[in-house]
């Protein structure tokens, strides 16, 4: 018989209830109802700031959210619970939907506190909890001016952070004496505050709000040392309080402090009814964060299902990276464990506050709190409560010196890594070992650990490589190192050639790998021709002969066509060569002619016309820039709010032959509508009525990415400094065949870090990328032309060193819809297993 | 590549000093067959079929040369599988092997004899 479950709410918590009766009730014993106050699907509220860096809600999408396909999930959106009959067992919604219920789950979650100021509801006041409330305040903060976030406790300085993003003057107020006063203690608070405000928000602690009235240009809020603000708007991020009226209304027992009470299998006094997530008060004791949610859904499936689990209680550690600020707070932090004792480390040069807290006789770890760096949150946090494995002073002590990075192989196998989804060490173990997991995203699709928060990720690494998992480095067997160091090295050695570096930092010949790579280095260093001496020798053999080897071993040739603008001169000079020479002609995605059919001695004869007649290089066969499309722009266009084509254009000649690790595809739009697809690329830039925003790291092709939101409004010098930083900074420290999407999904801290580094300049390099850029700039010259003006370079151009032009004899065509196609030779096939060939990304 | 029977006939393709190290170049014998030619860094020269057996395209001389743990091999420009010089085997999939030609230079001209 199947029963009904009626689940109230749709957030994080609610959702992953649904998701684990699903996955477990493999026989269909239970049909789910779930009533959603929200308007859609449930979403990653903990990734909730990372909305302003796209303002796409569904890259906050949870998977399978919409339960689509699923008949036995019945999801409504927009229609909150009104009432409970327990009696009855029914509920109804706000339209007056009614549902009875066999069991029935509370999950509302809980409301953003506001304290009762006079005039926290005045118009220019909002909450923090939903893509709606982001909505809101970025149509307020659209003028600019200035903001202030009532709280400074997590989500406070989370909401600072967003109201900076959004270009505002941004002021924290929190009553208590110091930041996060929940998290850190004093020592840790005074840091963070110091760098909060080296970032630019002002902050006031020890005071609290009096009132906000109106004002002539906004809000003016007094504080209660008097001081005035006066700002567009106010944000409450002052706590949260569980949604537990619904429990109330129905007689349901409720905790001192609120929330609804359950007992350790999330049970209500009512054994029908169940409350889980923010709302739930267990023993009494509610807990903010999504961890301890997520086992109390588990907890409530495995009960559904006629188990016995219990909730275990829960760890409230939290690490962030708050205005670029690293802050973690794990187990005891506050030492109130009778006789704890503190191992403090603190540097105001560096910036870093450490403290562990261990137990009495020094031998077990407690808690700790790590301001401004906190890489080594990941490995200290699973230790709490087990023996300490080394010196406690040593476990904090700076970053590079001696007996830091303790391992995860000091964890024993029931210590947890992933304090999000509670996954052990020995799970992500038996993941890999067993069941084959050879990288982190095996790992997370495998047990889910690292999909929450991120900050296990790291130890996922850890774990893959003490499980034998060979994570190498090594770009192949002649180098140890990674692209992004050869990059270095060479750059730092001034090493020219391919033979004085590896017999000076490699070992053997090379191979098929580490020569292009090299190759590429070389070129994005500004080492001359592609195919001067023995550089020719490194390149595959698209940039060995300037063209992209087709199927049947003849090239395709494509002459640039900057932004896609060509006048019809040109146009016949294309259609003429085409002719001439007897190649099938096709008009590429990427807004220009390719033609096919070449062989290696026409290539030259095909080039000399198109030189002659101003053509360049295109590039189409190298690991380089390829194209930047635009749309028709507002010269023509009557939507158009830019010159699109114009700026296209000065992009495409600025960029065009820039080597790269992977290609580089660009576009420019001239309006939201986005006709030049430019999200899908690797820097796309979209006009705006004030200026242009510029998109990085987005993919076409087989990995779909929308590129992000780098900086909005900017002009058009900020706006190509910014590229000639992005592009630098990736061509520096890219994997070989990585693509700006796979580069920024693996950059540590990924698109906050990128921001930091190109548009704050953090790691004090932009100076040097763009001197880097104005160098390729300022050295550009057509490799077509370089080889024409070569008798050495042009001499490769032959089919057979012993009977120089004359082609190649096995290379023939038959003809198709009016050109011609090659036809394949006529030999038996072998085998198409152990393909080497890399997966186009 | 010296040891090789007498009755081979050899056909002299071009001069030693036109090959350019680890790099490698095609030629055409009288019957018809293509052969790609290679000198490697230690100076030996090799001879093997110019036709890709994986993709059936006459490429391999426009291959990368290098070495696979020490053996001296070209990767096809089409896949990227690697082929042993010496012996045509490919390193890729044990089932495969091309055709290969023995290789001699005489006064300064390298020699192939076909089969
Ligand atoms: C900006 C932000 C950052 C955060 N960062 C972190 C973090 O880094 N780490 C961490 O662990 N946690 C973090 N949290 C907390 C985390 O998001 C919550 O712990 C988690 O979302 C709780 O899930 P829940 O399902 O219990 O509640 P919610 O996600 O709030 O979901 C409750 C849902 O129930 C709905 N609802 C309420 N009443 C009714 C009704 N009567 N009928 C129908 N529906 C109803 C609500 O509209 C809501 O959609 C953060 C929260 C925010 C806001
Ligand atoms: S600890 Fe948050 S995802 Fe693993």
């Amino acid at each position: 018989m199947t029963r009904t479950l009626v689940v109230v709410g749709h957030g994080m918590v609610g959702h992953r209830l649904v998701q684990a009766l699903r996955d477990r009730d493999t026989a269909g014993t239970w049909r789910v109802v779930v009533l959603a106050e929200e308007p859609r699907p449930a979403y990653d509220r903990v990734a909730l700031s990372s909305y302003v860096d796209h303002w796409d809600a569904g890259k906050l999408a949870l998977e399978n959210a919409d339960h689509a396909g699923d008949d036995l999930v019945e999801l409504h959106l927009g229609d909150p619970v009104v009432a409970v009959d327990r009696d009855a067992r029914t509920v109804t919604t706000a339209s007056g939907l009614v549902r009875g219920y066999d069991a029935l789950v509370l999950a509302t979650g809980s409301r953003p506190f506001v304290p009762p100021v006079p005039g926290h509801e005045l118009p220019g006041c909002f909450t923090y909890r939903t893509v709606e409330d982001l909505d809101d305040i970025r149509a307020a903060a659209e003028g600019g001016g200035v903001g202030v976030v009532v709280g400074g406790g997590l989500l406070g300085l989370e909401a600072a952070n967003v109201l900076r993003q959004l270009g505002l003057d941004t002021h924290i107020v929190e009553m208590a004496p110091r930041l996060m006063p929940l998290q850190v203690d004093e020592g840790g608070g005074a840091l963070l505050r110091r760098l909060v405000e080296d970032l630019g928000p002002s902050v006031h602690c020890g005071v609290s709000t009096k009132e906000i009235a109106e004002a002539p240009d906004g809000l003016r809020v007094v504080l209660s040392d008097d001081t005035e603000l006066t700002t567009g708007m106010v944000v409450f991020s002052a706590g949260v309080r569980p949604r537990d009226d619904l429990a109330r209304a129905c007689g349901l027992d409720v905790g001192e402090r609120g929330g609804v009470l359950v007992d350790d299998a999330c049970r209500t006094c009512d054994p029908n009814v169940y409350a889980i997530g923010e709302v739930a008060a267990v023993h009494g004791r509610c807990y903010g964060l999504v961890g301890p949610g997520y086992a109390m859904a588990e907890v409530v499936a495995d009960q559904l299902l006629g188990g016995t689990a219990t909730f275990p209680g829960a760890d409230m550690s939290t690490k962030l990276k708050l205005l670029g600020v690293d802050v973690a707070s794990f187990g005891d932090a506050h030492a109130s464990t009778g006789g704890a004792l503190e191992v403090v480390h603190n540097d105001p040069v560096s910036g870093c506050y450490k403290k562990l807290v261990i137990s009495d006789d020094a031998g077990t770890l407690l808690g700790g709190i790590l301001v401004g760096d906190a890489t080594s949150y990941a490995t200290l946090r699973p230790l709490v409560g087990q023996a300490l494995p080394t010196d406690p002073g040593a476990l904090i002590a700076p970053a590079g010196s001696a007996g830091t990075g303790i391992g995860v192989d000091a964890l024993p196998d029931e210590g947890q890594v992933c304090s999000c989804n509670a996954v052990t060490k020995g799970t992500i173990k038996d993941a890999i070992v067993v069941g084959g997991c050879t990288d982190v995203a095996g790992i997370k699709a495998c047990t889910k650990a690292g999909t929450t928060c991120g900050s296990c990720v790291p130890m996922l690494k850890q774990l893959l490589s003490s499980c034998g998992v060979e994570q190498s480095k090594a770009i192949c067997e002649h180098f140890e190192y990674s692209r992004a160091e050869l990059f270095e090295i060479i750059r730092a050695t001034r090493v020219r050639t391919f033979s004085e570096l590896v017999e000076k930092h490699g070992r053997g010949r090379g191979c098929d790998i580490c020569k292009p790579a090299v190759a590429s280095i070389l070129a994005s260093l500004g080492a001359g021709h592609v195919l001067e001496g023995e550089q020719a020798t490194l390149q595959d053999t698209n940039d060995r002969f300037l063209a992209n080897m087709q199927r049947n071993g003849t090239y395709s040739v494509i002459p640039r066509v900057p932004g896609g603008e060509i006048t019809p001169e040109k146009l016949l000079v294309i259609a003429e060569v085409a002719r001439d020479f007897g190649l099938y002609t096709k008009i590429t995605g990427a807004q220009r002619i390719d033609m096919f059919g070449a062989t290696v001695d026409q290539l030259p004869h095909i080039w000399r016309r198109l030189v002659d007649a101003g053509f360049e290089s295109g590039h189409a066969y190298g690991k380089a820039l390829r194209t930047v499309k635009s749309c028709v722009g507002s010269t023509w266009c009557r939507y158009g709010v830019q010159d699109s084509v114009g700026l296209a254009i000065e992009l495409e000649l600025r960029y065009r032959g820039l080597r790269s690790p992977h290609k580089i595809k660009a576009a420019v739009s001239g309006c939201a509508r986005e006709c030049a697809e430019a999200r899908g690329k690797d820097f796309g830039v979209i006009a705006t009525e004030e200026g242009w925003n510029l998109y990085v790291a987005g993919n076409g092709g087989f990995r779909p990415r929308h590129a992000d939101l780098l900086v909005s409004d900017v002009e058009k010098e900020t706006l190509i400094r910014l590229i000639d930083r992005f592009l630098m900074f990736y061509i520096r420290t890219a994997d070989r065949l990585q693509r700006t999407s796979t580069w920024l999904e693996s950059l540590e801290g990924g698109l906050d870090h990128l921001r930091e580094v190109i548009v704050d300049d953090s790691l004090g390099i932009c100076a040097e990328l763009e001197e880097a850029m104005s160098e390729h700039v300022a050295n550009y010259s057509d490799e077509w032309r370089g080889v024409l003006e070569d008798p050495e370079k042009l001499s490769r151009f032959t089919s057979f060193v012993n009977a120089p032009g004359i082609p190649d004899p096995s290379i023939s065509f038959r003809e198709e819809r009016g050109q011609k196609v090659p036809v394949l030779l006529p030999v038996p096939t072998v085998g198409q297993t152990n393909e080497v060939a890399e997966v186009k990304q | 590549m010296t040891a090789v029977a007498e009755n081979l006939t050899w056909t002299p393709v071009c001069q030693y000093a036109a090959l350019e190290p680890e790099n490698g170049v095609a030629a055409l014998l009288p019957d018809g067959t293509q052969i790609a030619l290679f000198r490697v860094a230690d100076g030996t020269a090799y001879a093997v079929s110019n036709l890709d057996p994986f993709s059936q395209a006459m490429v391999l001389a426009r291959g990368i040369v290098g070495d696979r743990g020490g053996v001296p091999m070209v990767a096809s420009p089409m896949h990227k599988q690697a082929f042993d010089l010496r012996t045509g085997q490919c390193l890729d999939n044990p089932e495969t092997c091309i055709p290969t030609y023995p290789v001699r230079v005489a006064d300064g001209m390298v020699e192939v004899a076909g089969r």
